[in-house]
């Protein structure tokens, strides 16, 4: 069987929260899928690499989905902190280039609060803000055993609790997460027996 | 009610001038006199007029081009004017109004008084006016365009029945003057040599065949007005303005059935200058309570000036929305909730750039989604299931590789990475039947690679013209 998930892993809502690398997408896509809901994707409308609906179908239902583009940096954190206040969307995924500042980050912490929506920042590698709730880095794993679904989340920052890394994998058919303990190399606390 | 004058009047009401005037049209080669005013005709000049021929006779004369289209929505104006004597009035287009008094006049003292009021009141509004009154449409027109009244309809000229020109100059040749002679004429050989269009003019000045008058439609008016004593300048005043003008607003769209899609908030400020605050709403709406915070975001950047005297609501694109079963709980739905949102993104970044994925029939990645206004368009099911497809696509980005096989090794984006595993291929041949630049490489060979270094990339194989590229990123 596979291990419980750390309640980590189970964003705190009502709290920003970033994660950066290669697999940010995936994760913010397994967060929506997680928590529900409608979902407001808001990214810039200079940014090349677009989301493909079709790829996001094993992980929820597009319809769920509303994207806004936004024509710079300043307008995507205004809409973000719009609807974190709001609290309609259950999660809003903010698309950010440049690093947060300190009013910034604490303003969108607190719209989160207000609203009781989670909040989610894919940032780049190193442009985390101090403010964040947690700052994970996922990245995608090769895997042995055929599944194609392995991903590393490591947990580099966390106000209420401490750090860590897990393997999980994504049940396509039950839409669910697992977190896997790979055999000879066990990482983080969830790997630990008991 | 004739105004024989109605194009220049209208144009000297904008722009007052002294002397003669007259608007020009083009017709054919030449340009003519279309309208003239007192003055001009007092000079000599009537309508029809070449202009070169006019400005002989009377060179001082003023001319503008005339309008038309707004001579039309003039006289419409005027329609909802004369209202205030009765409810039943029509248009006699180019430049007539006909108002059915029945059951009206005493409400204004009598026929003699209600016409001296209209005469008064347009000529406080600078405007010409013919007045007939008759106990028939036609003998209406008749006295109001040939004598205003005093002597028997049979004694007015035959041209007075509104006949056209031909007509007129073939019965003057008949010695067919007025209209006592016309309806003492044998009726059958009139008709065989006129038509039925003259006797029936005839009948209805007389009376013996009945023309109804059709008062056009009031369309709804979705404005309203609050014009201030005091002129305000605080942000709040302005919104408690807004409020008031917005129930009055919202009062109209429910008794119409109907929801604002598009408002417009017009401040006029003591100067003058007016400012306009538009909001655009994701869904039609007419709940002031939602609509009112929406209208913050547009207010708060209006510069007051030396204040705001007068506030203008209009709803200028209005949809049809059905009453609602209310849910017991009676809480807001999500929906309302969302689109609220959505309106408040929207007067930020535009509505058009709110967006949402629609699935559609196409098998080729690029096309196989829609990307709509989320405004404008309802979440759709029908995804279909494909085989696995990347989270992210990008332009096709060529990577230095040979063969049909997947490479064992490539670069991308400054990074070596060594293919573990590959599944594929995928062909996917281009939809001829569209041009589309990239896909001018042919058949595509899709291939899913995972590399040892993690990375799970989309690329593809043109078999056609060998290349390969990375398209896209699965999870």
């Amino acid at each position: 069987m596979f291990p419980e998930l750390p309640p980590v892993l189970l964003l705190r809502s009502a709290r920003v929260h970033e994660v950066c690398g290669p697999g940010a997408t995936a994760f913010a896509a397994i967060t929506a899928a997680r928590i529900g809901g409608d979902i407001l994707w808001i990214g810039g409308g200079w940014h090349s690499e677009a989301l493909h609906p079709p790829g996001l179908l094993v992980f929820m239902d597009p319809a769920r989905l509303l994207v806004a583009r936004t024509p710079s940096q300043a307008d995507s954190l205004a809409v973000a902190e719009e609807a974190l206040r709001d609290g309609g969307p259950a999660l809003v995924v903010v698309e950010i280039t440049r690093p947060l500042d300190l009013r910034e980050g604490r303003r969108l912490q607190l719209a989160a609060k207000t609203g009781g929506a989670t909040g989610l920042c894919l940032i780049s590698e190193g442009m985390g803000s101090n403010a964040a709730e947690t700052r994970w880095h996922a990245a995608p794993v090769f895997d042995h055993s055929g599944d194609s679904t392995l991903m590393r989340w490591e947990v580099i920052k966390n106000k209420s609790g401490t750090t860590g890394a897990w393997h999980v994998r994504w049940d396509e058919q039950t839409r669910h997460l697992h977190v896997v303990s790979p055999a000879g190399e066990r990482p983080g606390p969830a790997g630990l027996p008991g | 009610m004739w105004f024989p004058r109605l194009a220049s009047d209208r144009a000297l009401r904008v722009c007052p001038v002294d002397g003669p005037f007259a608007l020009v049209a083009r017709q054919g080669n030449a340009e003519r006199l279309y309208c003239v005013n007192e003055a001009a005709r007092r000079a000599g000049l009537d309508r029809g007029m070449g202009l070169a021929d006019a400005l002989a006779f009377c060179p001082d004369l003023i001319s503008r081009p005339a309008t038309p289209e707004q001579d039309a929505r003039f006289l419409t104006a005027l329609r909802r004017w004369a209202l205030r004597w009765c409810p039943w009035v029509g248009l006699e287009p180019p430049d007539g109004l006909v108002l059915d008094i029945t059951g009206a006049a005493h409400l204004w003292g009598g026929e003699a008084a209600m016409l001296a009021d209209m005469r008064a009141r347009a000529a406080a509004m600078g405007l010409a006016l013919r007045l007939g009154s008759g106990d028939t449409r036609g003998a209406a027109w008749a006295y109001a365009h040939y004598g205003e009244g005093k002597q028997p309809l049979e004694t007015l000229p035959a041209a007075a029945l509104r006949l056209d020109a031909d007509t007129c100059t073939a019965l003057e040749r008949m010695g067919l003057r007025r209209i006592g002679d016309l309806a003492g004429a044998p009726r059958a050989p009139l008709a065989r040599r006129f038509g039925p269009g003259l006797l029936m003019r005839l009948d209805q000045a007389l009376g013996q065949m009945s023309e109804p008058l059709t008062p056009a439609p009031e369309p709804v008016h979705y404005g309203v007005r609050l014009s201030l004593p005091e002129p305000i300048g605080l942000l709040g005043d302005v919104m408690a303005g807004t409020e008031r003008l917005l129930g009055a607003l919202c009062m109209k769209l429910h008794a119409q059935e109907a929801g604002a899609r598009r408002l417009v908030l017009t401040l006029r400020r003591v100067d003058q200058g007016s400012q306009q605050v538009e909001l655009r709403l994701a869904a039609p709406m007419r709940d002031a309570a939602r609509i009112l915070p929406l209208f913050e975001r547009g207010l708060a950047e209006v510069d007051a000036g030396f204040g705001i005297d007068q506030i203008r609501l209009e709803a200028t694109l209005v949809e049809p929305l059905a009453t609602q079963q209310m849910g017991l709980g009676a809480a807001p739905q999500q929906g309302d909730r969302l689109s609220d949102l959505i309106t408040r993104i929207g007067t930020r970044i535009g509505l058009e750039n709110v967006l949402r994925f629609l699935p559609a029939d196409s098998h080729i990645p690029e096309r196989s989604f829609l990307i709509a206004p989320a405004a404008h368009s309802a979440p759709e099911t029908g995804w279909r299931s494909t085989p696995p497809r990347p989270l992210r696509l990008f332009a096709p980005e060529p990577i230095a590789a040979n063969g049909s096989a997947p490479p064992a090794r490539f670069h991308w984006r400054r990074m070596v990475l060594h293919t573990a595993r590959a599944i594929g291929p995928e062909r996917i041949a281009p939809e001829w039947w569209l041009e589309d630049e990239g896909w001018r490489h042919g058949l595509r060979d899709y291939w899913r690679i995972e590399t040892r270094q993690g990375r799970r990339l989309w690329l593809f194989h043109t078999p056609q013209n060998p290349g390969w590229f990375v398209q896209g990123e699965f999870a």
